[in-house]
């Protein structure tokens, strides 16, 4: 056994041979890419954009856009306490979640700061799966302790794909999918392809119509062309990260270590965060058994000592205001943009941004967002006035409308 | 003994665990006016207090060998009724010369077998040594300090303690910051020559730590002991009338007679906690009790990994929690003489202390190689006593036992120590005979403890009597760990107020009784 | 006789710094070097033609920036180049690589333990974020907690609010971190015996402690404050061996105008009336000035060149006691070819890099015990590079240079001194084991040098050939770092400072204890130090 195990410990050496992985779709995305601009997402070759962010962004708002999700990390956790388990683990109550239905949720340490956030399948009364940006192996294992569950990383093992926009569900009628027409937002079922099965879930990071796909690794290159083939006649487009961000920022989406610094990775005792300081509050259930971080989040409420909080900004202007500072009454700094972006669809100049109470709590007027433009190597600085709104900045009714529409 | 039938199904407060910091804390809550009831898996209350019949006619009387540092006012306060007499016991070292070594008096006031060169420089180190340990005593009777703020009680101890360093001087006072966290060994090998009384020192630093005495840090094993006193006298240590134990019956009724009902052959299940707050206890025979205070005499590790459900504790919590190191190095032999043994070199006046068989400090070093790698010491050092010269009532008529604390032995023998416990008895009884030649065959039964066996025999994880290393990243602010550090825990109403809690282990009762003032002022974590 | 402002005793690293400094605020200096050459444990020497050694220390991190830049150091020739992680060679006949890339790294420990790959995301934070804690403390003068003095009072409230920045369960996990050793600390992180052993190492090098020992948690911390170009914890070979960091001092200072004797070995330093008036050579010669700046260990200095009656008694007790126990050698070898390591894929970067066959905690203990008892480790662990891979102009093309730093190795053997033979079966315990994984390494051997601690001692001057100038422990360091009471670079005597590493911060190729000696010393002389750089901010 031992030997075995060396064995494939010795064969595994030759990874430094290739430092970024490709997904299970890279040759699909090669074929397709004509402007070599790749990053790097958990250790895989990810396209920043395939061909033109800007036309790959209305693929998503028009038709279908076609992402690959691979690279997320994507946890197995199953066993007789996996429900009991997770409940502890993360901030919202999983008893409420039904098999083949997906929540959105995030889950603390012990001092009440978010480590991740990421969406939580029901696979079966006792199988969930866990997709997350970061990796999180040990927290959750420790985690485990007293607990009947089993863990596994499946980020390799399964592929992913979102498939996103207003004739995503025509794509899927068309490739032999039709069954998804019952599935209303976060919920998800289980599909035959080529001897193995696929699970779609009416789920996404665009806050338009769309569906998440999972599939073994091994089937990944016969889904994408299936849905390939099916989506021709409906707009498909392959798309890169860039368009993807810009519909998340309509959609009001947060991304770990981008809109806020995940609890592991911070360094800095002042930068990590609780769910109350990034807007996610309302996954917090006081009433479900106790949970990672309960505690402190209850404490910090109690006491008000809460000191950050996320705002959806509009600025005038059409200027993106990305990592610019916050003021108040044009001085007094209160926070900086995490995310912004000139949405193409609401025609607004949209913002996420991270203020330090009271600024964004008690004074929610008279903010003021200072942008350096740089045009042609000169800084153009502007102070824009700057408005808290509501998120998401776009509501497209065909996101929910069930059953979902065709074009 | 109160029958089931007259168990209320609700109390002010279960402890759990009728150990000796058990029955302080119940016994100080008691008499402030709490209805109290102390929940315990043994048959009888005490703990590791509590001896057994290790061989037909013999008995042990419980782990500890001496009483060292039972606080005055703690034992005042609960109303305990044990008569110390009046002498210090001796400790007197053996290397195997003949040649004895004997501390009389509070930890050696007077010194004796040793160079005039040498005794002096042994009371130039103990007065240092002594001094500097009543500058940390200060913080042994208080809740660790907080690190969230900064509390007027914390800020005096912190004063009081600088003030007291500097009554001597800034020489003085520079040099406890210089020695606080260092090895024995070095301290020892700067002011003595003579190897025996470096050896003891190395000894006493180390025993039931595992550390050796050249590790770093190895010194606060030897404060520590100098931290405790009798009578008075900082270092001092007796057995008391009537035995070791005398100790258990006495924790009893000192509870006893504060109003508190103790229940034994019940261990807990489960401390019931919903959602952050502890509301009473599940009993393994499956009554439930309520109480809105739980006081965990036992490990904390058997507390929060096992009585209170992992799911009502925090990941990290949980992590830290196992992360405590509390595997024990002590094991015990009790021997079952049919005389009192000769040992070479000892005084008669000394037989009734401490002897501690050490040749030199490097012996001690030596012996701890082993157990850094799950093995144990084939030349180990011991303490011994024979309990039944103070309680003749553990041996037959003209019979005698001995006890012996031997290190090093790992809790986790690599080899196993089923079949690595026949072959360290026979390492002892060897080394015994060196010392005592001919006890062999006066030995009439010979039982040798493990660690695993401490564990099993007095519900001791880790066969640890500290609940978790003495050591420096465990102690104050992190002891146990830093989230559980001044008694109350996560979990509201649930208390530690074992060995594992602050200052430590031995016969102190201070983890009981600080927990119970505490308690009683308001803790909050 | 000559008449200098200040007489620096050693032209090691730190001296140079100090004499830089110095020379550089107004005052004529002199460095004084008792070899034919300066660089102290600092050097590049060519023992063999064609072959150019970093006898003593081989890679620099811990060097500070500030004193580069501030002495103009990369002006006089010197370059730090990163090099490539490394790897510890396994027993059964894998190995485990550091990776400088993020994925590389995690995927290289995934292959052992994936949790263990995930783990040292978490392990690396925390080890960062107690670097970035004691990093300014590095270039600031340590309190007298008991000084009372303004500046000690300023500077223990400073320290309490950088404390306090922790936060309080940080705090609690910085006063473990300090206390604990590096093999219970590696424990909460990791459940690999190999990777364990690969990241205890830098809690051992260059220390009379095993990694089971209380206090190398520390010691770890020691190896990753140190930086390369803000990269912290990186480290990086100095083009042309370490001697090129003190050549390049050497050359800055005398390009301001500083003395360098060489061949000049201080027999005593001057003192009358509590105050010093300068030194005399071995050779009778006086060399005069009002300031004397020692580089030599604080034993050296105050037991062999200071008369013991100019000295309080107290002080002369704690300099006799403080420990400096060497516990290192080293194999330096010049090498006709490139060894084979078989165990490494072909073109693996890890030959650039360090390598050691140590693959668990429990073989580095045990190497650690042989030391306690007085022996050499029969099983060392060995810190073993070829900068030739990286720098190759050490050598002539294709030849190449290996540095072999080995622990255990005691300064006295069982009580008597080393002999010739000695070094010799030490050496040979140290080819067998790299030869027992590169078939042909003896063949390849061209001149090799043997450092034991008496060799180190001999040549350097280190009293037991400690590479700290002092072991670092917690009664070792800060405020008690050489003597309580003496740890702020002054000595009882006016006019004599020490600037060695044997005082706060301590050893390795740093620079700092120099840089800090020099600012006390322009204090008392009320010259400014505006020019001195400050700590660079830790943001």
């Amino acid at each position: 056994m031992t030997t075995i195990f060396a064995e494939g410990r010795r064969a595994a050496q030759t990874h430094i041979l290739t430092p970024r992985l490709e997904t299970p779709f890279h040759a699909r995305l090669a074929a397709l890419d004509t402007l070599n601009e790749w990053y790097t997402w958990s250790g895989c070759k990810a396209p920043h954009a395939l061909s033109d962010p800007e036309l790959e962004y209305f693929a998503i708002r028009s038709t279908a856009a076609l992402f690959d999700i691979s690279p997320m990390v994507k946890y197995r956790i199953a066993g007789p306490d996996a429900e009991r388990y997770l409940n502890r683990l993360t901030l919202r109550d999983v008893r409420r979640l039904a098999v083949n239905r997906v929540h959105y949720t995030a889950w603390c340490d012990d001092h009440g700061h978010v480590l991740d956030d990421g969406t939580l399948f029901r696979l079966g009364e006792t199988d969930f799966r866990l997709c997350c940006q970061e990796r999180h192996l040990p927290w959750l294992l420790d985690s485990a302790f007293g607990f009947s569950v089993d863990i596994r990383e499946e980020t390799e093992a399964v592929a992913g794909l979102a498939l996103q926009g207003p004739t995503s569900f025509a794509v899927l009628a068309a490739a032999g999918f039709g069954d998804v027409q019952q599935l209303k937002p976060f919920d998800s079922t289980t599909l035959p392809h080529d001897d193995v099965s696929v699970t779609i879930s009416r789920t996404g990071f665009t806050g338009d119509l769309g569906y998440e796909l999972f599939v073994p690794r091994a089937r990944a290159l016969s889904l994408w062309d299936r849905l390939w083939t099916a989506g021709a006649a409906h707009g498909i487009r392959a798309i890169g990260y860039d368009a993807l961000n810009q519909a998340r920022i309509e959609a009001g989406f947060i991304v770990a270590n981008g809109d806020f610094i995940t609890a592991d990775g911070a360094l800095r005792a002042d930068r990590v965060r609780m769910p109350d300081e990034i807007g996610l509050d309302w996954l917090v259930d006081p009433d479900k058994p106790h949970f990672n971080g309960r505690n402190a989040i209850l404490a910090a409420r109690r006491n008000q000592t809460l000191k950050n909080i996320l705002v959806g900004l509009e600025i005038e202007g059409n200027i993106p205001a990305e990592h610019a500072l916050v003021y108040h009454r044009r001085k007094h700094e209160a926070g900086i943009v995490t995310a912004g972006i000139w949405s193409p669809t609401a025609k607004r100049n949209i913002a996420i941004a991270s203020l330090e109470r009271p600024y964004g709590s008690l004074y929610k007027d008279d903010l003021w967002v200072e942008i350096y433009a740089l045009r042609e190597l000169k800084y153009q600085k502007m102070m824009k006035r700057a408005k808290i709104v509501p998120r998401p900045f776009l509501r497209l009714a065909r996101r929910s409308a069930t059953p979902p529409g065709l074009r | 003994m109160k029958s089931s039938d007259t168990l209320q199904s609700s109390y002010d407060v279960i402890v759990i665990g009728a150990g000796h910091n058990g029955l302080a804390a119940a016994a100080k809550l008691a008499k402030a006016g709490r209805s109290v009831l102390v929940l315990e898996a043994a048959a009888e209350p005490g703990g590791a207090l509590v001896g057994r019949e290790f061989s037909p006619g013999y008995r042990s009387a419980g782990l500890g060998h001496i009483l060292n540092r039972l606080d005055a006012e703690a034992a005042r306060d609960i109303g305990l009724d044990l008569a110390v007499g009046r002498s210090l016991a001796p400790t007197t070292a053996l290397d195997g010369s003949g040649r004895a070594v004997v501390l009389r008096g509070a930890y050696g006031e007077e010194v004796e077998g040793v160079s005039a060169a040498d005794a002096d420089a042994f009371y130039r180190l103990r007065k240092k040594l002594i001094f500097q340990a009543a500058v940390l005593k200060r913080f042994l009777r208080r809740p660790p300090p907080r690190l969230d703020g900064v509390s007027p009680g914390d800020i005096a101890g912190f004063a009081a303690a600088g003030l007291g360093l500097l009554r001597k001087g800034r020489g003085e006072a520079r040099d406890f910051l210089r020695m606080l966290l260092m090895n024995v060994a070095d301290v020892a090998d700067e002011y003595l020559a003579d190897d025996r009384l470096k050896g003891l020192l190395a000894f006493d630093a180390t025993l039931g730590i595992h550390l050796g005495p050249r590790s770093p840090t190895s010194l606060l094993g030897l404060y520590y002991r100098l931290t405790g006193e009798i009578s008075g006298k900082p270092g001092g240590q007796i057995v008391p009338e009537g035995g070791m134990a005398a100790l258990a019956p006495a924790f009893r009724r000192a509870a006893e007679n504060a109003g508190v009902t103790i229940r034994c052959n019940t261990p807990v299940a489960r401390v019931l906690v919903d959602r952050g707050r502890a509301s009473g206890v599940l009993t393994e025979d499956g009554t439930e009790i309520a109480a809105t205070v739980i006081v965990s005499a036992i490990h904390p590790q058997k507390t929060f990994l096992d009585l209170v459900d992992p799911a009502e504790s925090d990941t990290g919590f949980i992590r830290s929690m196992r992360n405590l190191r509390s595997h024990g190095n002590v094991a015990r032999l009790d021997l079952a003489l049919d005389r009192l043994p000769t040992f070479s070199g000892l005084p008669a006046d000394a037989r009734h202390g401490r002897i501690v068989l050490v040749r030199s400090m490097e012996q001690v070093e030596t012996a701890f190689n082993p157990a850094k790698y799950g093995e144990f010491s084939p030349d180990p050092v011991m303490e011994i006593t024979f309990p039944s010269l103070a309680d003749p009532s553990l041996a037959p008529p003209g019979g005698c036992t001995l006890s012996a604390l031997v290190q090093y032995a790992p809790y986790r023998l690599k080899q196993g120590w089923e079949s690595g416990k026949p072959a360290f008895l026979k390492i002892l009884l060897d080394t015994l005979e060196q010392h005592a030649p001919g006890i062999g065959w006066s030995i009439a039964a010979a039982d040798l403890m493990t660690p695993v066996d401490i564990e099993r025999e007095y519900n001791l994880p880790g066969g640890h009597w500290h609940h978790g290393e003495l050591q420096a990243d465990h102690l104050l602010v992190n002891r146990p760990i830093n989230a559980a550090s001044r008694y109350a825990t996560p979990v509201e109403g649930l208390y530690l107020a074992s060995a594992g809690a602050h200052p430590g282990g031995g016969i102190s009762a201070l983890p009981g009784w600080n927990a119970a003032r505490h308690i009683l002022a308001g803790a909050t974590p | 006789m000559r008449k200098f402002d200040a007489i620096i005793v050693g032209g090691g690293h730190n001296g140079l710094v100090t004499a830089c400094y110095l020379q550089r605020a107004g005052l004529n200096v002199a460095v004084l070097e008792k070899n034919g050459w300066v660089g102290g444990a600092a050097t590049s020497r060519e023992l063999t033609p064609g072959f150019l050694y970093s006898n003593c220390s081989y890679v620099c991190s811990l060097f500070r920036p500030e004193i580069m830049r501030d002495l103009e150091l990369p002006k006089h020739g010197l370059q730090v180049i990163a090099y490539e992680g490394g790897a510890v060679f396994t027993r059964d006949g894998d190995y485990l690589a550091s990776y400088r890339d993020h994925d590389s790294h995690r995927r290289e420990f995934s292959r052992y333990s994936k949790r263990d790959a995930e783990a040292y995301d978490r392990y690396a934070r925390d080890v960062t974020r107690q670097c970035r804690f004691i990093q300014p403390l590095l270039m600031r003068t340590a309190p007298d907690p008991f000084g009372f003095r303004p500046r000690d009072i300023s500077e223990l409230l400073y320290l309490a609010r950088k404390f306090g920045e922790f936060g309080p369960q940080e705090m609690a996990q910085t006063l473990r971190f300090w206390t604990m050793s590096i093999a219970d600390f590696l424990d909460e992180y990791f459940e690999t015996d190999v990777i364990k052993a690969y990241l205890a190492l830098s809690g051992i090098i260059g220390t009379a402690l095993g990694p089971m020992s209380p206090g190398t948690a520390y010691v770890l911390l020691h190896h990753y404050m140190g930086e390369v170009d803000g990269s912290v914890g990186a480290w990086g070979y100095a083009r042309g061996g370490m001697g090129a960091v003190t050549q390049a001092l050497a050359r800055s200072f005398e390009a301001s105008g500083g003395t360098i004797r060489t061949d000049a070995p201080v027999d005593r330093i001057l003192s009358r009336g509590g105050r010093t008036s300068g030194v005399v050579l071995e050779d009778g010669e006086e060399v005069r000035a009002p300031l004397v700046v020692s580089n030599a260990d604080v034993k050296r200095t105050f037991l062999d060149l200071v008369s013991e009656k100019d000295l309080p008694g107290d002080f002369v007790h704690r300099v006799k006691h403080f420990k400096m126990r060497g516990s290192s050698g080293k194999v330096n070898i010049a090498l006709d070819s490139l060894p084979e390591f078989p165990a490494l894929p072909e073109g693996s970067a890890c030959i650039r890099g360090d390598m050691h066959f140590t693959d668990s905690v429990e073989r580095m203990e045990r190497a650690y015990d042989d030391w306690k008892a007085g022996r050499w480790s029969a099983d060392p662990f060995l810190d073993m590079m070829i900068p030739t891979t990286i720098d190759p102009t050490m050598t002539s093309p294709g030849k190449h240079f290996m540095s072999c730093f080995v622990q255990y190795c005691p300064p006295k053997l069982a009580g008597r001194e080393w002999t010739d033979a000695d070094r010799d079966a030490f050496a040979e315990t140290v080819v067998s084991q790299i030869a027992e994984y590169s078939p042909g390494f003896r063949d390849r051997i061209v001149h090799m040098e043997v450092r034991t601690p008496r060799e180190i001692e001999r040549e350097v001057g280190i009293t037991e050939g400690n590479i700290f100038q002092g072991e670092l422990t917690f009664d070792q360091l800060l405020f008690n770092r050489p003597v309580p009471g003496y740890a702020q670079y002054r000595s009882p005597i006016a006019g004599l400072y020490m600037c060695g590493s044997s005082t706060h911060p301590g050893g390795g190729v740093m620079g700092a204890p120099g840089r800090n000696a020099a600012i006390e010393i322009l204090r008392d002389l009320k010259r400014p130090t505006e020019r001195m750089s400050k700590a660079h901010e830790v943001v």
